[in-house]
């Protein structure tokens, strides 16, 4: 089913070659008792990560693809099909909508996790400091989420999924309720910090753009029940220009292909 | 974050701490309101519209109250009452808000459990105050008990409502950061019930204050309940009228206590 447009793409820090993530004949299915009816979500879903790449699955909405999201995180569980993931920790999460909790403070939301696992208050301290600093809060640290912008409030998500240095991070469009220029901000700063950590991302979007902007490879899912129908490598150099990179021709014939591929998903 | 702004005139940052002047105005207008219905009453039984037997003027229950305060007659009624109250109370609300956040948080407990409290929940409490004296006797443990079941079917209901109105997000959070059931319990299930468990407390102090006087009717030598019920068997009007002003105020004094702790435990929701 894999199409490649292009040669894969040098990175300025390739990854390893060994897989970090592998999903093999994925299946999911809803049943509704109450109308004893049974939605299949996702159909034979097959695609690899590599350890420190940055993947980007797009498709409509409802073809699947947070669903595919939450059984990497452990949040739901598969029909069938395996799932492995070659990771000491969990994968960590950053969640679609404002997933920031409203009786903590910024500091506090990010110290969430440690907190959770006994990590020393010093040791919080530090490494919260940190984190604030990377994802540009630091002044924000005792504020409370209500007085926060959408965009902060995903940098508090973000920074709270980074704060316990787990290898995997799973992103669930953290960036689609934001306005446009907050949200290329994010996407600069975003593909920064992966940069310095990396980190294995596999980021989900419903934007043709943002996929490319961020990722090494696009996977392409169809509508409902959704299942990968194209693997595209994205071949930018990094560090990437979110706005630079937009004057390269490729930019738009990748769009155009991505489009094309979504457009000629055939509805199951 | 700061107040004072160099590109701002007076009038601007006047205008711009209005609202908030208004909202702290409101509130300090709140504590008098409820003086104007004493106003309304007074002006009544002065013009001869209410019949001053059954409804003396307050300023002559203001009289007596000020007697029995120099007499420090009722003060005794005050401490019983509030004593059974305040046992009572915490009876049960721990058990209801620990209950409601089990079967909040478990689908299958509350499937299985949840009918049991449903079917108990609209037995009036004062009906079964005769089978309590039976079992507790007539002393203060009959009352904490009494208390105690009122209160806690609000507290676990309010409890309950608050935690399946958790959003799904803040679970998958917990989860996703490795959260221990009784981490999410504590960590998650508690601070978003918060709201709805103070609005608990507040109905069910309101509902103590209701419960405990009915009690002290029937079964008291002791209390502002029992003082109300000795006042109008001698007929004593006014004094009557002084514990039912007490017992009111007591109720609307834990309330208002109750508000203030929630400003400070829940400062991220409105008020």
């Amino acid at each position: 089913m894999s199409v490649a447009v292009s040669q894969p793409g040098r990175t300025s820090r390739p990854a390893d070659g060994a897989t970090a993530i592998e999903v093999r004949n994925l299946v999911k299915a809803f049943y509704d008792a109450s109308g004893d009816r049974i939605t299949l979500a996702t159909t034979d879903v097959n695609f690899t990560v590599k350890r420190g790449e940055f993947v980007c699955i797009v498709g409509p909405s409802g073809c699947g693809k947070t669903t595919v999201l939450r059984i990497l995180a452990g949040l739901e569980q598969s029909l069938s099909g395996q799932v492995r993931i070659d990771s000491a920790a969990e994968p960590a999460m950053v969640f679609q909508e404002a997933s920031v909790l409203p009786w903590l403070t910024v500091a506090q939301n990010v110290a969430f996790p440690l907190s959770l696992k006994g990590v020393s208050r010093q040791k919080q301290r530090e490494r919260v400091g940190e984190l604030l600093a990377l994802t540009g809060l630091t002044e924000f640290a005792d504020a409370r989420p209500h007085q926060l912008s959408g965009g902060m409030k995903q940098r508090v998500s973000v920074a709270r999924a980074l704060v316990d240095d787990r290898d995997v991070l799973l992103m669930d469009e953290p960036f689609g309720a934001l306005d446009e220029q907050t949200r290329l901000t994010l996407q600069q700063e975003l593909l920064g910090i992966w940069e310095r950590t990396g980190k294995t991302v596999v980021f989900i979007t419903h934007s043709v753009d943002e996929a490319l902007t961020l990722a090494d490879r696009v996977l392409v899912m169809s509508p409902r029940p959704g299942t990968i129908v194209a693997d595209l490598a994205v071949p930018f150099e990094r560090p990437r220009d979110v706005v630079e990179m937009r004057r390269d021709k490729r930019f738009w014939d990748l769009t155009y292909e991505v489009w094309r591929l979504l457009a000629a998903s055939p509805e199951h | 974050m700061t107040t004072a702004h160099p590109s701002l005139t007076p009038d601007e940052i006047e205008r711009l701490k209005a609202p908030a002047r208004r909202e702290k105005l409101h509130r300090i207008l709140s504590y008098f309101s409820p003086l104007l219905l004493l106003l309304l009453w007074e002006l009544a039984a002065q013009a001869a519209l209410i019949d001053r037997r059954f409804f003396p003027p307050p300023s002559a229950i203001a009289g007596t109250a000020w007697q029995m305060i120099v007499s420090l007659e009722l003060f005794e009624h005050i401490g019983a009452t509030l004593r059974r109250v305040a046992v009572g109370y915490a009876m049960g609300a721990i058990p209801g808000v620990l209950l409601g956040l089990i079967l909040g948080l478990s689908a299958p407990v509350r499937r299985i459990l949840g009918p049991i409290f449903a079917a108990l929940y609209p037995v009036p409490k004062i009906a079964i105050l005769p089978l309590i004296l039976l079992i507790f006797g007539v002393g203060d443990a009959s009352k904490f008990v009494v208390i105690a079941i009122g209160v806690f079917f609000l507290m676990f209901y309010n409890t309950l409502g608050g935690v399946m109105q958790i959003p799904q997000i803040y679970l998958d959070v917990a989860r996703n950061a490795g959260a221990t059931r009784f981490q999410t319990f504590r960590r998650i299930a508690l601070p978003s019930a918060l709201p709805s468990i103070f609005t608990g407390l507040k109905l069910a102090a309101g509902s103590s204050f209701i419960i405990i006087a009915a009690a002290e009717f029937l079964g008291a030598r002791s209390g502002v309940g029992f003082f109300i019920w000795a006042s109008w068997q001698t007929f004593a009007v006014s004094r009557m009228f002084v514990g039912i002003v007490v017992i009111s105020l007591m109720g609307y004094l834990t309330i208002l206590a109750l508000e203030a702790l929630e400003r400070r435990f829940v400062p991220w929701a409105k008020h």
